[in-house]
């Protein structure tokens, strides 16, 4: 009798130990679905090809920043306005992929933080002494921070074009752009460098591989980034007054709507795994979800986000004035948004059966 | 049929099954404990969060800040002293009542097996597990040689009662025809190697996991109980738990029932362990062996023992149907669910939004959970009426402390289960804050779009 029990725990040792072995073992049979295809098309077609595309347009923002500093007239400003909106749309395509360098360097938090804090502003602006990385100024940095140094340091161009006769503006308008553009570097260099290689082959279903954090972060993205604070919270959702200040493009007062359309094509061409530079479309979530037999759920997350477009075309290309003459429509935004959150983060995750969870404690 | 059941109370049997049990029982605690201790899961999930999800009625059992780890510390000596067989009564009560304050300090972590530990601690309070092979035999010089049988059998019959109900809980539709959940769970271990790709994507295999699962649970019990299938039937308990183990995230439950099956062996079988350790005990320690040999260990107040545990198995086998008392699908309101070995029977996650309203003004705002919950708090707090009632409270008490005037709270929650669109899932018109916890019906849970049909 002992002999068996010795047995059966040798036996129960055996499986023990073959389920906790390495993950080369991985046969990419055709049964089940194909991670690999999917993080590929990821990382090739969606996430390189856009960050390669910001840092062009950083590059021309980089470029007409040197013009204007040398010559600060109506044109050049004007130019520049224009490189920063089309590199402002572009990092609504970027803003959800929190992983790999930008995580690490908190890539972000120092590209779009809004409202920006003026005093910290032109604290630095006065001081000229200051560290940009710094996580006290991810509100003095980035895009909101060249939205207010664009349109805001003054009322009307002209004061505007005053001000950057003074050197201490130019000085911080070229190093707030500069660090965007190497920080950009950074995390577009380590993409094509490294990154993309260690992000294609994790392909297990753990917290930290990458298939499992990019829908971490792109729900996140959809929640927080683009729902929350594109929309909820100056529409005061979050607060027992609405907040007009809160908005993106605060100070240019007609972009807050081009922007949060950007962040949702961003979304439902990531959800459909439409390609960054042109109109193919392959393997993303909406496969995964094919795959698992939910099409049904696929037209619903469709249907839900395409609702949500169409509800901000209807809005005021400023949300301030939104917010300000009406704001149902915002919390009407929001509600129609939140229908989305519940799609992704209770269906697709529950047809994914991904683990999310942060806290590893024990289930039974 | 009395003098039938007076016969059977007073049949002696070898008290080494009982004795090996107790040490290996006491055992795997201290390891839980340990493991609990080390991933640091005492800071993370009854010393970090701000609010905790009480148990009806058990509100004022909560932790205790940093004296939780005092509290875990006294759990762990009690478990040693349970092993060892010191003070063994002092020492399984101390157990049973730490590990029970433990388990209802917030029901976030609740699991079917630290319910189990409680059920199974609090019977061991009533068996003699220390007659013989316990330092309290050594210490007295008295060992007992037999015990009363019914009190191996309380125990076999607890088992039994674990494994048999949660065999019952999988005869519904969902499982058995839909093969919910595990069409969910088995697909998402394409990482293990050999079967992750192939197997575990199979329709058939879920619906062969879904059965044999089932019947598994149902008949074990009782192969476990004839001698004839006993050994084939502990060979499945390992397969089964091991397999289980590799599959979900369920620390030390498989093991702690592996170990509780070798109960159903016989004597001799324990003996041999007993020696194998006297063995190595004599080869470390020069131990005296003038333990005088006592013929049958009987009760000092044993009508009063007998009475307790007959009473503690009654409900035991009424508690887990307490549901039919309710109206609605069992899986959609939870009401009756925990406490009644429903374990790993369904996949439902839920998302609840909370709206804090000045009901003069209409003005409100939306809740971030995450300022007061942590990720597993929400998450379960998500799809669970009454923690959804709880956290209600919590948040009309806590906004209108900070002077907010008139407040109501609503959710908007919404939950999934099994595989089903997530559909509304509590009446977003009531206002939470002015209903109260009780046994009875929640009439604000929505109905379920769909029928499950079966226990």
């Amino acid at each position: 009798m002992l002999k068996k029990i010795i047995f059966g725990f040798s036996l129960f040792a055996l499986v023990f130990s073959c389920s906790s072995s390495d993950e080369s073992t991985i046969s990419s049979s055709s049964d089940g679905f194909d991670r690999s295809t999917m993080l590929t098309n990821w990382a090739d077609n969606i996430i390189i090809p856009a960050y390669q595309d910001l840092d062009a347009k950083l590059v021309t923002l980089k470029a007409d920043k040197d013009t204007f500093i040398a010559t600060p007239n109506q044109t050049n400003l004007e130019t520049l306005r224009t490189s920063w909106l089309n590199a402002y749309k572009v990092w609504q395509y970027v803003e959800m992929f929190d992983i790999g360098k930008a995580e690490e360097i908190s890539y972000k938090f120092q590209m779009n933080v809004y409202p920006v804090t003026v005093a910290d502003i032109k604290a630095n602006i006065d001081n000229q002494n200051y560290d940009l990385s710094h996580p006290n100024n991810n509100d003095a940095v980035g895009f909101p921070a060249l939205d207010y140094l664009l349109y805001g340091v003054d009322v009307t161009d002209a004061d505007i074009l005053v001000k950057y006769t003074d050197v201490n503006y130019q000085n911080y308008l070229s190093d707030v752009i500069d660090q965007m553009v190497l920080l950009t570097d950074t995390v577009l260099s380590d993409w094509t460098s490294n990154y993309r290689a260690t992000f294609v082959s994790s392909i297990r279903n753990t917290a930290t591989s990458s298939v499992n954090k990019l829908v971490n972060d792109f729900i996140y993205y959809y929640e927080k980034g683009l729902r929350a604070n594109k929309i909820g919270i100056p529409a005061g959702v979050f607060s027992s007054t609405s907040l007009s200040t809160k908005v993106e493009g605060f100070y240019s007062k007609q972009y807050s709507k081009v922007l949060a359309e950007q962040g949702l094509k961003a979304v439902k061409d990531f959800f459909n795994g439409k390609n960054y530079n042109s109109t193919l479309v392959n393997s993303s979530f909406y496969y995964y979800l094919n795959y698992l037999d939910r099409a049904s759920l696929v037209s619903n997350i469709r249907a839900k986000l395409d609702n949500g477009l169409t509800k901000i075309g209807t809005l005021n290309a400023n949300f301030s004035s939104q917010v300000e003459t009406d704001n149902v429509k915002m919390t009407e935004t929001f509600d129609m948004l939140q229908l989305a959150v519940v799609s992704f983060k209770v269906d697709m995750i529950q047809a994914m059966n991904i683990s999310v969870d942060f806290t590893d404690a024990d289930g039974d | 049929m009395i003098q039938q059941l007076r016969t059977y109370l007073n049949t002696p049997t070898n008290a080494a099954p009982l004795v090996v049990f107790r040490l290996l029982f006491g055992l795997m605690m201290c390891f839980s404990i340990i493991r609990f201790w080390y991933h640091d899961w005492i800071d993370l999930l009854y010393i970090q969060p701000k609010f905790h999800f009480s148990f009806y009625g058990l509100e004022f059992i909560k932790p205790l800040g940093n004296y939780t780890y005092v509290l875990y510390a006294i759990c762990f000596l009690a478990a040693f002293f349970v092993a060892i067989g010191f003070k063994y009564r002092i020492a399984i009560i101390t157990f049973f009542l730490s590990f029970t304050y433990i388990e209802l300090m917030d029901k976030t972590t609740y699991l079917n097996h630290y319910y189990f530990i409680s059920v199974l601690s609090f019977l061991m309070i009533f068996l003699p597990a220390n007659s013989s092979f316990s330092v309290d035999s050594y210490r007295l010089k008295k060992a007992y040689k037999t015990i009363p049988n019914w009190t191996i059998d309380s125990i076999k019959l607890l088992l039994g009662i674990v494994y048999f109900y949660a065999g019952i809980a999988k005869l519904n539709s969902d499982w058995l025809f839909k093969a919910t959940p595990l069409k969910i769970w088995l697909p998402s271990k394409y990482d293990l190697p050999l079967i992750g790709e192939t197997l575990m994507q199979q329709e058939w295999f879920h619906y062969a996991m879904s059965w044999s699962g089932m019947l598994y649970d149902v008949t074990i019990p009782f192969l476990l109980l004839y001698k004839r299938t006993r050994w084939f039937a502990f060979f499945f308990v390992v397969v089964f738990h091991v397999f289980t183990r590799i599959l979900f995230p369920i620390g030390m439950f498989p093991f702690i029932m592996i170990v509780s099956t070798l109960i159903f062996f016989e004597a001799n079988f324990h003996l041999k362990v007993i020696a194998l350790i006297k063995r190595l005990l004599n080869q470390m320690f020069k131990l005296n062996h003038s333990i005088v040999l006592a013929e049958n260990y009987s009760f000092t107040n044993k009508k009063l023992t007998v009475g307790v545990v007959a009473v503690f198995m009654l409900v035991q086998l009424v508690l887990p149907f307490r549901y039919l008392a309710y109206p609605n699908e069992l899986f959609w309101t939870e009401e009756g669910y925990r406490f009644s070995w429903r374990v790993m029977l369904m996949e439902k996650m839920g998302i609840s939004t909370f709206k804090i309203v000045n009901s003069k003004t209409g003005s409100y705002f939306y809740v971030d959970n995450k300022d007061f919950l942590t990720p597993l708090q929400e998450k379960q707090m998500s799809f669970q009426p009454d923690f959804i009632l709880e956290y209600a409270h919590y948040l009309g008490d806590h906004f209108t402390k900070q002077g907010h005037k008139n407040v109501e709270v609503y959710v908007q929650s919404y939950v999934a289960l099994n595989g089903r669109p997530s559909q509304p899932y509590i009446d977003s018109k009531i206002d939470l804050y002015k209903e109260k916890e009780s046994f009875k019906h929640k009439t604000w849970i929505l109905p379920f779009n769909d029928d499950i049909k079966g226990l």
